[in-house]
C-alpha cells in the first residue's frame, strides 16, 4: 500500500533536548569524531614526513633495492619480503584456522569447544614478543631440519632451493612463527560464519545419508566462503604489519630472491624498527615513507576484508 | 543389503516392502527423559500417522527412526528400531547408511539454494558418491514420483530456491526419493504450505504408498484421516515423558477410540 | 490439561513408573579402535625405517609431520577397504581436524611451558627491585633487574589507559545508540584503526611528538592509546548494544534525561562487560613492543618521570636483552622478563574472563555454536 494522498502528512515529532543532553551528545559525537581525526592525522603526519624523501627518490623509492646511510633509498626488496613472509604465514595459518573453526563448530562437544575458544583467545592475547623469543630460541633450531629436508628433496622447486648452508633467519621461519599470531583472528571469523550455517540444509544433507565431512563440504564451507576469504585478508593485514617476530628472526637483506628457506629476508615494519633509533636527516623521511606505505597497504587490505565479509551471505552482521 | 554395507547400490525394485518397527524406545535430551517406552510398527507399504499435542515428542521419535536424533548434542536414546530384521542402532550399522535407507522430509522445505532443481534431486547420490548410470532418468523418475515433474520439466537448471513453497517441499520429497529409501519419514511436511499445495502433497503420499513405507507427523486431523492407514496418538502429561496413548487403524482411532483422551484430541476437544 | 487426566488413567500413570533403561551407546560410523591402533603402529614403523634411514638426523618436527601423514594415509586405505571411500574420507578428515586442534593446543602449551621453564632459571627477587644501570655483558644472569622497566610499563600503560578509556567509552556509547550520520564512518574508522600495525602508531607519534619534544614515556603512552582505542571501543560497543532497551526506556519514563540514563543506568548495567573490554585493551598495550621503539626508546636505569627523557618498559627490556643476546646471561634475562610479561598478560586475561562471566548481559561472541540446534521446528 502506498501512502495516503497529500491531505495527511505525518507530524514531525520534535522534542527539545535538555541542555545536559545537548552537551552529552556533543561529548559523544566529539569523541567519535576524534577517532576519525586521529586516523587522518596518522596519514597526514606520515605523508608530510615522507614527502621530502618521495621528492628525492620518486618512484624508484618503491622499485629499487638499496638502503644506505644518507640515501638513495629503495624499499622494493623490503616490500617483496614483507609480502612473502605474510603469504607464507597465511598459507600455514589459513588451513589450520579453518580446521580449528570446524573442530569448534562441527566436531567438539560444547565443553571442548568452549575450552578451545578460550585457548585461542589466549593465543591472540599473547604479545608478539613472546612469540618472537620462543620462535627464535625454541622453534628455529627445530625447524631448520625441516628446511634442510625440504631443500634436499624439493630443492628443484625454486622457492625451496637454497644456496649455501644457512637455513636460519629465513622468511620461512618468520612466516611459521607469525602464522601462529594471525591464526586466532582468522579462526574467530571462520568460527562465527560456520556457526551460522543454515540448519535446514545441514539436516537435509545428513538425512540424505551424508557423512559429516560431506556436509561440511557441501553446506558449511560454501556458506562460509565469504567469511573465510575476509578472515584471510584480515590475517594477511596483521601479518604484513608484524614487527617484532621479523626483527628477531630474520637477518635483513635488501636483495630479492625466491629462496624462502635461505637466511635473509626483511619487512617494512622491521626496517623501521631497526633503523628509527639512529636515523637522522633524510633517513628519517625515508622511514616515514616506508611507514606510510605500510599504513596504506594495511588500511587497504583491511577495508577489502571488511567489505568481503559484510557482503557475503554468511557474514552479514559479523563483527570483524 | 545390510545397514553396514559399504558398497552402495540403488535398488529399483519396489516390489518388496519394508517394515520398520520400533520397540521400547526412550529418548533423552541431556538427562531429561522426553519419550518413554514407545512401541510402534510401520507396516510395509502403509502410511502411519503420528499425532499429538505440541511438545509430546513426535519429532524426537521420528528423528530416532533414522538416527538424526543423535545429531543434537546431548541427545540419547534406548530401545530398538528394526528395519529388514536389523537393528539400525546395532553395533555394526552405520548412521549414514541408515539415513540413506530411511529418508526424511522436514517441516520447512530445505532445498540446497546453490544447486539447480536437477542437482538438488541428484544431491543424495552425489553426497554418497553413488554412481548414477542415467542421471536424467533418475531426475525424471524421482520428480514424477514426487508429483513435480510436469511443473518443472522445462526449468530443471533453475535454482531450487526459485520454486514456490509447495513445489520446494515436493522437490525435497523427490530429493529423498532419489536415493531409493525403504522408508520415508515426514515431519509436518505441509504445515508451512497453503491448502492447494497440501492437497498436492497428500496425493503424492497416496501415490508413494505402493512404493515405500511412510511415517508422517501431522497436526491436521483431517490430513491424518485422509492419508493414514494407521494412527498413533502421542501424549506427554505435565512433567512426564511422552508416551503412545493409543494406536490402531485410522478408522478405529477416529471413530471408536478406546481412550477418552484420544477421542477428545482427534475431535478437537483439546490440544 | 483437562479433567480426563485425573479420572481414568491417573493411577496407571503414577503407580508403576517403569524405570527407564539406561541410554544406549550409539556407536557406528567411527573408525574402529583397532584400525586406528594398527595404522598408528604401522605408519610409525614405516616412517621410522624410511625417514630415519634415508635422511638421518632430520629432527623431531619433520619426523612427526611424516608420521601424521603416513598415519592418515593408512587409516584412509584401511577405512576404504572396510567401508568405502566416502566413509574413509570422512574419518580421515575428522582425524586430521582433531590432530590439528591438538597440535595448536600443544603449541600453545609449548610456548607457555618454554617461557615458564626458561624464565624461572634466572628468576630472583632482585629482578623486581634493581635496574640495569650497573650491569654489563660480563655480569651474571641474576645480576640486574627490570625494576625500571616495570615502572616504565606501568606509567606508559597508565597514560594510555587514561587517554583511551574515556575516549573509547564515549565512542562506544555513541556507536551503540546507533543514530546519526557519523555512525557508519566512525565504525569503519575504528575497524581500520584496529588493523594499524603498532610500528606505524609508534612512527606517527615519533613524527608528531618525538621529533619536537624528544623520547618520553608520555610519547609511548600516546602510541599505546592508539592501539587500545579500537580494542576497547569495539568490545564495549558490543556489550552496550546488549543492554536491554527496556532499561533505557524505564529511565526515560522516569523523566530522567538521556545523559543521566546513560551514565547511571546503561553503563552500570554493562559494567563487567566494560571492565572486560578495558582489560583486553590493557593486555594488548602491556605487551606491545613495536610502538615503543620509536617513542620511549628504552633506558638502562630508572627514569620515574614519564614526561621527559627516554624510559624503559618490560617489552623493551626483553627486546634489548634478546637483541644483543651476545652472552647467555642476556638471553636468560630476556626469558625472565618474558615470564614476568607473560604473567601480567595471563593475569589480565583471567581477570577479563572472570569479569565477562560475571556480566549480566552476555557477549554474543561467547555464544556456543552447535552442529544442530535442536529439532528443526
Ligand atoms: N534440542 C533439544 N534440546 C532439549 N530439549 C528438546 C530439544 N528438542 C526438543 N526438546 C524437548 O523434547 C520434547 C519433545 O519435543 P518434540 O520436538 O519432539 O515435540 P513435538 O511433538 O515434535 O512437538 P511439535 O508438535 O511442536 O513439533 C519437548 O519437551 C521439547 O522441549
Ligand atoms: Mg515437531
Amino acid at each position: 500500500m502506498t501512502a495516503a494522498p497529500t491531505s495527511v502528512e505525518p507530524r514531525l515529532l520534535l522534542s527539545a533536548p535538555t541542555r545536559g543532553d545537548r552537551i552529552f551528545r556533543g561529548i559523544l559525537s566529539g569523541s567519535a569524531s576524534l577517532t576519525m581525526v586521529i586516523l587522518a592525522l596518522i596519514g597526514l603526519y606520515l605523508l608530510s614526513g615522507a614527502l621530502p624523501e618521495l621528492r628525492a627518490d620518486g618512484l624508484s623509492f618503491f622499485t629499487s633495492f638499496r638502503w644506505t646511510e644518507l640515501g638513495p633509498f629503495g624499499i622494493g626488496a623490503v616490500l617483496y619480503w614483507t609480502v612473502t613472509i605474510a603469504l607464507i604465514s597465511l598459507t600455514i595459518a589459513l588451513p589450520v584456522s579453518i580446521s580449528l573453526a570446524l573442530a569448534i563448530t562441527q566436531y567438539a562437544s560444547a565443553r571442548v569447544a568452549a575450552v578451545l575458544t578460550i585457548l585461542i583467545d589466549l593465543l591472540a592475547a599473547l604479545p608478539s614478543l613472546i612469540f618472537g623469543i620462543w620462535g627464535l630460541i625454541f622453534l628455529q633450531p627445530r625447524l631448520v631440519p625441516v628446511s634442510e629436508w625440504l631443500s634436499q628433496h624439493l630443492g628443484f622447486i625454486p622457492i625451496f632451493n637454497v644456496h649455501g648452508t644457512n637455513f636460519k633467519s629465513s622468511a620461512f621461519i618468520a612466516g611459521v612463527v607469525s602464522s601462529l599470531m594471525i591464526m586466532p583472528i582468522i579462526t574467530s571469523i571462520a568460527r562465527e560464519v560456520f556457526s551460522r550455517s543454515p540448519q535446514g540444509e545441514v539436516e537435509a544433507a545428513y538425512a540424505l545419508g551424508a557423512t559429516r565431512w560431506s556436509v561440511i563440504k557441501t553446506v558449511v564451507l560454501p556458506f562460509g566462503r565469504g567469511g573465510i576469504v575476509g578472515g584471510a585478508m584480515l590475517g594477511l593485514g596483521r601479518a604484513l604489519g608484524e614487527t617484532i617476530v621479523v626483527v628477531l628472526i630474520v637477518s635483513p637483506t635488501f636483495l630479492i630472491s625466491p629462496r624462502i628457506l635461505e637466511s635473509g629476508a626483511n619487512s617494512v615494519a622491521a626496517l623501521i624498527a631497526l633503523r628509527i633509533g639512529e636515523a637522522h636527516g633524510i633517513a628519517v623521511n625515508a622511514l616515514m615513507a616506508a611507514g606510510l606505505t605500510l599504513f596504506l597497504v594495511t588500511l587497504l587490505v583491511n577495508m577489502i576484508a571488511s567489505a568481503i565479509v559484510s557482503r557475503s551471505r554468511s557474514g552479514a552482521g559479523v563483527e570483524l | 543389503m545390510t545397514l553396514a554395507d559399504a558398497t552402495v547400490t540403488l535398488s529399483t525394485d519396489a516390489a518388496e516392502g519394508h517394515t520398520l518397527s520400533a520397540s521400547g524406545v526412550h529418548a533423552w535430551f541431556g538427562s531429561h527423559l522426553v519419550l518413554e517406552d514407545i512401541n510402534l510398527v510401520a507396516e510395509a507399504n502403509t502410511v502411519t500417522a503420528l499425532i499429538g499435542p505440541s511438545g509430546c515428542g513426535k519429532s524426537t521419535f521420528i528423528r530416532i527412526l533414522n538416527r538424526t536424533h543423535e545429531l543434537v548434542p546431548g541427545a540419547q536414546m534406548a530401545g530398538e528400531v528394526i528395519l529388514n530384521d536389523e537393528d539400525i542402532y546395532g553395533p555394526s550399522s552405520r548412521p549414514t547408511v541408515v539415513r540413506r535407507h530411511i529418508g526424511m522430509v522436514f517441516q520447512k522445505p530445505n532445498p540446497f539454494p546453490a544447486m539447480t532443481i536437477a542437482q538438488n534431486v541428484l544431491a543424495g547420490p552425489k553426497l554418497n558418491k553413488i554412481k548414477v548410470t542415467d542421471p536424467d532418468e533418475l531426475v525424471e523418475v524421482s520428480l514424477t514420483r514426487a508429483g513435480l515433474w510436469r511443473e518443472v520439466k522445462d526449468r530443471l537448471d533453475k535454482p531450487g530456491g526459485s520454486l514456490s513453497g509447495g513445489q520446494q517441499q515436493r522437490l525435497c520429497i523427490a530429493r529423498s526419493l532419489a536415493v531409493h529409501p525403504d522408508v520415508l519419514l515426514m515431519d509436518e511436511p505441509c504445515s508451512a504450505l497453503d491448502p492447494t499445495s497440501t492437497r498436492r502433497i497428500e496425493e503424492t503420499i497416496g501415490e508413494l504408498r505402493d512404493l515405500i513405507t511412510i511415517v508422517i507427523v501431522t497436526h491436521n486431523m483431517q490430513q491424518a484421516e485422509r492419508v493414514a492407514d494407521h494412527v498413533a496418538f502421542f501424549l506427554a502429561e505435565e512433567n512426564e515423558p511422552g508416551r503412545i496413548v493409543e494406536q490402531g487403524s485410522t478408522a478405529k482411532i477416529f471413530e471408536d477410540a478406546d481412550d477418552p483422551r484420544t477421542s477428545d484430541y482427534v475431535h478437537g476437544v483439546f490440544g | 490439561m483437562t479433567a480426563v487426566d485425573t479420572t481414568a488413567t491417573a493411577d496407571d500413570v503414577r503407580s508403576a513408573p517403569p524405570s527407564p533403561p539406561s541410554p544406549r551407546r550409539l556407536g557406528g560410523g567411527r573408525t574402529e579402535r583397532w584400525v586406528l591402533l594398527l595404522s598408528a603402529l604401522s605408519s610409525f614403523a614405516l616412517v621410522w625405517v624410511a625417514y630415519e634411514n634415508l635422511t638421518p638426523a632430520s629432527g623431531i618436527v619433520g619426523f612427526v609431520l611424516c608420521w601424521v601423514v603416513a598415519f592418515l594415509a593408512t587409516v584412509w586405505l584401511a577405512e576404504r577397504e572396510l567401508h568405502g571411500s566416502t566413509a574413509a574420507t570422512d574419518q580421515t578428515m575428522g582425524l586430521l581436524i582433531v590432530l590439528v586442534g591438538a597440535a595448536v593446543v600443544g603449541t600453545l602449551a609449548t610456548i607457555l611451558g618454554t617461557v615458564i621453564v626458561q624464565g624461572l632459571k634466572a628468576m630472583h627477587l632482585s629482578f623486581f627491585s634493581t635496574t640495569m644501570a650497573k650491569t654489563g655483558p660480563l655480569s651474571k644472569a641474576t645480576d640486574g633487574g627490570a625494576f625500571h622497566s616495570i615502572i616504565g610499563t606501568f606509567e606508559q600503560v597508565g597514560i594510555a589507559t587514561t587517554i583511551s578509556v574515556p575516549l573509547s567509552l564515549a565512542t562506544a556509547v555513541f556507536l551503540s545508540e546507533g543514530r546519526g550520520r557519523l555512525v557508519r564512518p566512525v565504525r569503519t574508522v575504528i575497524d581500520a584503526m584496529s588493523g594499524v600495525p603498532s610500528i606505524v602508531a609508534g612512527l606517527f607519534i615519533y613524527a608528531a611528538w618525538v621529533l619536537r619534544f624528544g623520547f618520553s614515556g608520555l610519547a609511548a603512552g600516546f602510541a599505546l592509546s592508539i592501539l587500545m582505542l579500537p580494542t576497547v571501543t569495539r568490545t564495549s560497543e558490543e556489550v552496550l548494544r546488549l543492554v536491554p532497551s527496556g532499561l533505557k526506556e524505564a529511565g526515560y519514563a522516569l523523566g530522567s534525561p538521556r545523559w543521566r540514563t546513560t551514565l547511571f543506568v546503561v553503563l552500570p548495567t554493562a559494567r563487567s562487560g566494560l571492565v572486560t573490554a578495558i582489560l583486553l585493551g590493557v593486555a594488548r598495550a602491556v605487551g606491545d613492543t613495536a610502538a615503543l621503539i620509536a617513542t620511549a626508546a628504552g633506558f638502562d636505569s630508572l627514569n620515574l618521570n614519564p614526561f621527559h627523557g627516554q624510559q624503559d618498559s618490560l617489552p623493551l627490556f626483553v627486546y634489548k636483552q634478546i637483541r644483543i643476546g651476545l652472552v647467555d646471561s642476556q638471553t636468560q634475562r630476556a626469558w625472565t622478563g618474558a615470564l614476568v610479561l607473560l604473567g601480567i598478560v595471563l593475569i589480565l586475561f583471567v581477570l577479563a574472563r572472570i569479569a565477562s562471566s560475571g556480566q549480566t548481559v552476555r557477549l554474543p561472541r561467547r555464544r556456543r555454536s552447535r552442529t544442530t540446534q535442536g529439532a528443526p521446528e
